[in-house]
């Protein structure tokens, strides 16, 4: 099962993971991972937009793309949207297969393209106001792994 | 009615606003000279995207937006 959402209010990552399980009970593991906001460089929020036409549909057929890649049973992808505080989750990524290295490998995969080709943009609030964060290197790089 | 550009992430800082409405129909060219001086530059880079009424351009040059659509505006991702 796919289970792919926008969210406009925190979440709790712990009691999305126990109801994944559970919808997915013939899994022999499942991997996940989730981002928070990093409470460092003086940050005092995050802000992140999307965009509604492009975002969620993208996002589903991101999961898509790693059901079809990897031998998985499910798939979970959880993003926030909207205001968070240093330590919330901004996302929750998830997969439940058979073997360890699916899952594992599937949850590296979709959180690589949700970093750098999903449509997202986030700005931070620092003493000095406001600041977008550009895209890394490293992220495309990231990305480039599984071409 | 007109067409809706929207100004997404920092190209918002950039128009001065989120969204500008203009007399459509409107066509790549017509876009450039829409957004402004600093936006246009950011528009000419391949990193920027157009989405037109919720579809991705394959080739943004090919814009042919009509009366009441919106063209969205993306420069490059940061989620996760």
């Amino acid at each position: 099962m796919i289970d792919v959402r926008l969210l406009e209010k925190g979440f709790s990552a712990g009691q999305a993971l126990a109801r994944f399980a559970k919808a997915n009970p013939g899994s022999g593991g499942i991997a996940s991972f989730v981002g928070k906001v990093r409470p460092d460089n003086d940050v005092k929020a995050l802000h992140l937009t999307h965009y509604e036409p492009l975002t969620l549909p993208g996002m589903e057929e991101l999961a898509q793309a790693a059901m079809s890649r990897f031998a998985l049973e499910g798939v979970l992808a959880w993003h926030r949207v909207g205001y968070l505080q240093p330590a919330a989750p901004i996302v929750l990524v998830a997969a439940a297969a058979r073997h360890r290295r699916d899952s594992l490998a599937a949850v590296d995969y979709t959180m690589d393209h949700l970093k750098s080709a999903a449509w997202f943009w986030k700005r931070e609030k620092r003493s000095d106001g406001w600041h977008w964060i550009e895209p890394r290197g490293q992220d495309h790089d990231d990305l480039a792994r599984w071409n | 009615m007109a067409v809706k550009i929207l100004f997404l992430g920092p190209l918002q800082d950039l128009a001065g606003a989120g969204e500008r409405m203009v007399d459509g129909p409107l066509d790549w060219n017509g876009l450039i000279e829409a957004v402004g001086l600093d936006v246009a530059a950011k528009l000419q880079s391949e990193k920027v995207n157009v989405a037109c009424s919720g579809r991705l351009l394959p080739d943004k040059s090919t814009l042919a937006a009509q009366d009441g659509d919106e063209i969205a505006l993306l420069p490059p991702v940061s989620g996760g």
